[in-house]
């Protein structure tokens, strides 16, 4: 699966006050590319996602997104965020908002695309990730994994190139996991270039082209997830993957 | 007994200059609190900022209001609006409240502006939205809901504290109390009608909120 290069991350550095938390993060992005970051709690995961969306912005180092350097203080952050999209642990619905007008808000807001038209594409986002007859209902009213697929679809309203997801199974009931990663996985199989936080092995393992092991703001392995799941070759991850597993 | 009789004769013998005093206090609570909410718009924005020095000018404002009686206020506000500037003692005395109330109105949007989850900002701006539209479409709107009991508190506030305006000369309601019973030297039944007055308008604006907030719910 070696596609045009969407992302690429060079000796990423972030710290909060004293606290190093990215210490020198490579990592390379290929277009349809699904990569499963995996990695203790505090290892930086995280962090990581979110520099990549520039909601942190990094210390030091270099963050390319589909070919171009992208630096904080010359970038339109805005503009590289639209190429970008992110689900987030907790789903962040706006409340006040339908599912339909959650979905339509940054199309219409941000690209000027017209009512009608933002309305039929997120209709037509919506049915596919299963939510057809939600469309006016408010967030309030849905279940977590309902949720967290009408977040899926908003992110998909602005056409994004990359996908990042931070954890989007964690905050469900067991019993609503299922339905989100059927999402994610056809998303994936659509050829979504995907950078995925999950402890979800199964996923990882059955989705993943790449699956990356984080320890304390490092990447300390990466490889094929049957590399990484069967034949770890260092200790730590073996150690970790022992204790999830 | 008589005295009960007496209070309703004055009641409805009274009722065409309440009237006028009524209106005098509608007019000078939409229009105070109505500049109010965009003084404290301003001032919560600039709270909110980043920037120490703006900070600094909102801190002063509400520390000024805090710390000085209204009475006070309105009467610099009077004296300095209407003999320097020349402005008519309706704006002058709509100046004086709304510059008080603003700084309240000020603290209980800022409040509610931080109450909004951080998680709601980061969607908006992982979007693609500007801060300033995240703030328009996605922040300000949530704000403004959780805001609606405090607010309309504020404004039931603000609506008392408009009969201090009788002291630079306003014929508010309780200017008008005030004149009939002087005129009459029977204060007490005048200020028993204003009292009914101020308990009814109080009761409709209680009315409205319960109303606001109840349709506002519907997303919840
Ligand atoms: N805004 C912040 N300010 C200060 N410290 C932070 C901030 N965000 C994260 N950290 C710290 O950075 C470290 C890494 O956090 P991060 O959230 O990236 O970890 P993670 O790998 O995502 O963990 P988890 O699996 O628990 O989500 C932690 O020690 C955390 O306390
Ligand atoms: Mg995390």
């Amino acid at each position: 699966m070696d596609g045009k290069e969407m992302l690429r991350v060079e000796q990423l550095n972030k710290s909060f006050g004293d606290l190093n938390v990215l210490k020198g993060v490579d990592l390379t992005v290929n277009e349809s590319d699904v990569v499963v970051l995996i990695g203790a709690s505090g290892s930086g995961k995280s962090t990581l996602l979110r520099c990549l969306n520039f909601l942190e912005l990094k210390n030091s180092g270099r963050i390319i997104v589909e070919g171009e350097q992208v630096e904080p203080k010359t970038h339109d952050l805005n503009k590289v965020r639209e190429k970008v999209g992110m689900v987030f642990q907790h789903f962040n619905l706006f409340p006040h908002k339908t599912v339909l007008g959650n979905v339509i808000e940054a199309p219409i807001q941000v690209k000027g695309i017209d009512k009608k038209e933002a309305m039929e594409e997120g209709k037509a986002l919506l049915n596919k990730v299963g939510l057809g007859d939600k469309y006016d209902v408010y967030p309030s009213k849905l279940s977590g994994g309902q949720k967290q697929r009408v977040a899926i679809a908003r992110a998909l309203a602005m056409k994004p190139d990359i996908m990042l997801f931070d954890e989007p199974t964690s905050a469900l009931d067991p019993e609503l996991v299922g339905e989100v990663l059927t999402t994610m996985k056809e998303l994936a199989q659509d050829g979504m270039t995907m950078v995925v936080v999950t402890h979800e092995m199964g996923f990882a393992r059955e989705v993943a082209d790449y699956v990356l092991y984080m320890h304390e703001g490092q990447i300390v392995e990466y490889g094929h997830p049957s590399e990484i799941f069967d034949n770890p070759k260092e200790e730590r991850t073996r150690a970790f993957l022992n204790s999830v597993l | 007994m008589i005295e009960i009789l007496h209070f309703f004769d004055v009641f409805t013998s009274s009722l065409d200059v309440f009237i006028d005093g009524l209106w005098i206090t509608l007019k000078l609570s939409v229009v105070s609190l109505f500049i109010a909410i965009i003084i404290g718009l301003f001032f919560a924005i600039l709270k909110i900022s980043n920037i120490k020095p703006l900070q600094w000018i909102a801190d002063g404002y509400i520390w000024i209001v805090r710390g000085t009686p209204l009475i006070v206020q309105i009467f610099i506000l009077f004296y300095g609006l209407t003999d320097i500037l020349l402005i008519p003692m309706f704006w002058a005395g709509a100046a004086g409240l709304a510059f008080h109330s603003g700084a309240y109105i000020a603290e209980i949007i800022r409040g509610a502006i931080q109450s909004i989850d951080q998680g709601q900002k980061e969607a908006a701006r992982s979007l693609g939205m500007t801060k300033s539209l995240s703030m328009r479409r996605i922040i300000l709107p949530q704000a403004f809901r959780r805001a609606v009991p405090s607010l309309g508190n504020q404004f039931i506030i603000g609506i008392k504290d408009s009969s201090l305006v009788s002291f630079i000369g306003m014929q508010d309601l309780f200017g008008v109390a005030s004149t009939m019973g002087s005129n009459t030297f029977d204060f007490f039944p005048y200020f028993l009608t204003v009292a009914v007055y101020y308990l009814l308008i109080v009761l409709v604006l209680t009315f409205v909120v319960n109303k606001v907030e109840k349709r506002l719910a519907v997303s919840d």
